[in-house]
């Protein structure tokens, strides 16, 4: 049987996974999602792919209680605006830390899990969600 | 010479006790975490699966490894637990990281060795000169009936390694395999957990596999236990691999590191591949490892590693095997039912 929305999701993969954005060369800004055009230089700017570094602080956050039923037994999570050390701001779901110890501000850095699945036999998919930065034994920085 | 350019693990945050598990089914909690070995055992949130823990691992062997995923020209996925039955995980792991779309890739199976058995494979493709790095990994989010010994034990967690000819991190000196059909252990088609032979597991399956494969691996490098500073077994509890270092004369000394089993419980296709991970972690260059997978069904891979002085320059770039045994969060059976979904909302 066909699914709805598979190639819907398969155009936005390589964004999804990976935070792939744009950067405008000319005024330096970076957009996520990208932008078909710079909205400050318009026909003067100049987009490129960016792959952002996936790291970034929490800009602000919600704790969603009231959760659909896709999300139920990850009741209460953590949604938040990051902010990119980029610049760029975008929304995603904050993982790997209880909902009382997220607080704006917070360095995080992007991981790859399981945003939905279309039921028990349909498409998983998968993309980009935040936690927070862990210890690496021997960092130098 | 052919051998490991980077690699890394991912062990999933949550855990639960071996006698929480215990209380449920009115076992002796403490007389169970001391028979296997196993006190307290990874699973994975309810938005992890074998994919996402692959990525991870992958995203750090990479890292590690500093190398651009644009040159790896093969990505192999050992499991028994891929999310699709048709669909290979190696294609969303390989996006993930961002390979090149021109490189080959499939998702191998074989209980718990098939991370290993996608080792000997990238080797074979790096010696052959086919590709010039190779990505093997070995992930399980692995499922035991409720109630079942297997409970216990069943966790989650993977490893990935870039294997490559280029100043590796250390040599894969030799590998040897045994394959014997034993059916200790399987899941047919459309179940949702496997069976096993209880004992059976024991004696004709893992230590023979493992003894087997070692004796060979000993005999075609000429060594012994004495050329060794570390070795590593399978571990489906720390019962096995103890017992299996007992009658190889292993002294304990050069097993204990290895033993991750103890805190995470068994990763199954991750499970030696973390082990020798947190060996890698600490071996200093020119220690010599020697690690026996063992998947049922049954078969067993051996190899001679051998660590070289490039390991000091890639290590703190990513978190250690016990940087996540450290990060953990404990959950109630309750929880732990809930995100394996044995029950349903």
């Amino acid at each position: 049987m066909a699914e709805h929305g598979v190639a819907q999701i398969w155009r936005k993969i390589k964004s999804m996974y990976n935070i792939i954005g744009n950067h405008c060369t000319t005024c330096n800004t970076y957009y996520f999602p990208p932008r078909p055009v710079c909205p400050k230089c318009r026909r003067k700017g100049h987009l490129e792919d960016y792959k952002f570094k996936g790291l970034g602080t929490i800009h602000t956050f919600a704790i969603v209680r009231q959760v659909p039923e896709d999300f139920k037994t990850q009741a209460p999570y953590v949604m938040a605006q990051v902010e990119l050390d980029e610049g760029t701001r975008l929304t995603a779901q904050i993982v790997n830390c209880d909902a009382e110890d997220v607080s704006i501000g917070m360095r995080v850095r992007a991981c790859f899990r399981k945003i939905t699945e279309f039921g028990h036999g349909g498409l998983i998919v998968y993309g980009y969600k935040f936690e927070p930065t862990m210890k690496v034994t021997g960092h130098k920085r | 010479m052919v051998g490991i350019i980077g690699y890394g693990v991912y062990i999933p945050r949550y855990r639960i006790k071996t006698v929480d598990i215990a209380d449920v089914w009115g076992d002796d909690g403490e007389a169970v975490a001391q028979g296997l070995g196993v006190f307290e055992k990874s699973l994975p949130g309810p938005d992890e699966d074998v994919a996402t823990i692959s990525a991870e691992a992958a995203r750090n062997a990479v890292k590690y490894a500093k190398i651009d995923p644009k040159e790896i020209g093969a990505v192999y996925i050992g499991s028994e637990s891929h999310p699709y039955a048709v669909k290979p995980t190696g294609t969303i792991v390989a996006e993930a990281i961002g390979c090149s779309e021109n490189m080959t890739c499939a998702d191998f199976e074989f209980a718990c060795k098939a991370g290993t058995a996608a080792v000997q494979t990238c080797m074979g493709l790096v010696t052959s000169k086919m590709v010039k790095y190779g990505l093997a990994i070995g992930a399980d989010t692995a499922q035991g009936r409720p109630g079942d010994a297997l409970e216990y034990s069943a966790a989650a967690g993977g490893a990935a390694y870039v294997i490559g000819e280029e100043d590796p991190v250390a040599t894969i000196e030799a590998t040897s395999s045994v394959t014997t059909d034993t059916p200790d252990f399987w899941r047919r088609e459309g179940e949702d957990f496997p069976s096993h032979g209880a004992r059976f597991t024991g004696e004709p399956a893992y230590f023979r596999h493992v003894e087997q494969g070692a004796t060979n691996l000993f005999k075609k490098m000429g060594t012994s236990v004495d050329d060794y500073d570390y070795f590593v077994f399978h571990m489906p509890n720390g019962k096995f691999p103890v017992a299996m270092g007992k009658v190889l004369g292993v002294p304990k000394e050069k097993l204990e590191d290895s033993l991750v089993v103890r805190h995470i419980g068994n990763t199954y296709s991750g499970s030696s591949m973390v082990g020798l991970a947190r060996v890698l972690d600490i071996a200093k260059p020119g220690s010599r490892i020697f690690m026996v997978s063992y998947g049922s069904g049954a078969g067993s891979d051996a190899f001679s590693i051998r660590v070289e002085d490039e390991i000091q320059s890639h290590r703190g770039e990513v978190p250690t095997v016990d940087d996540y045994i450290a990060r953990k969060t404990y959950v109630s059976y309750s929880v732990y039912a809930k995100y394996r979904r044995t029950i349903k909302a």
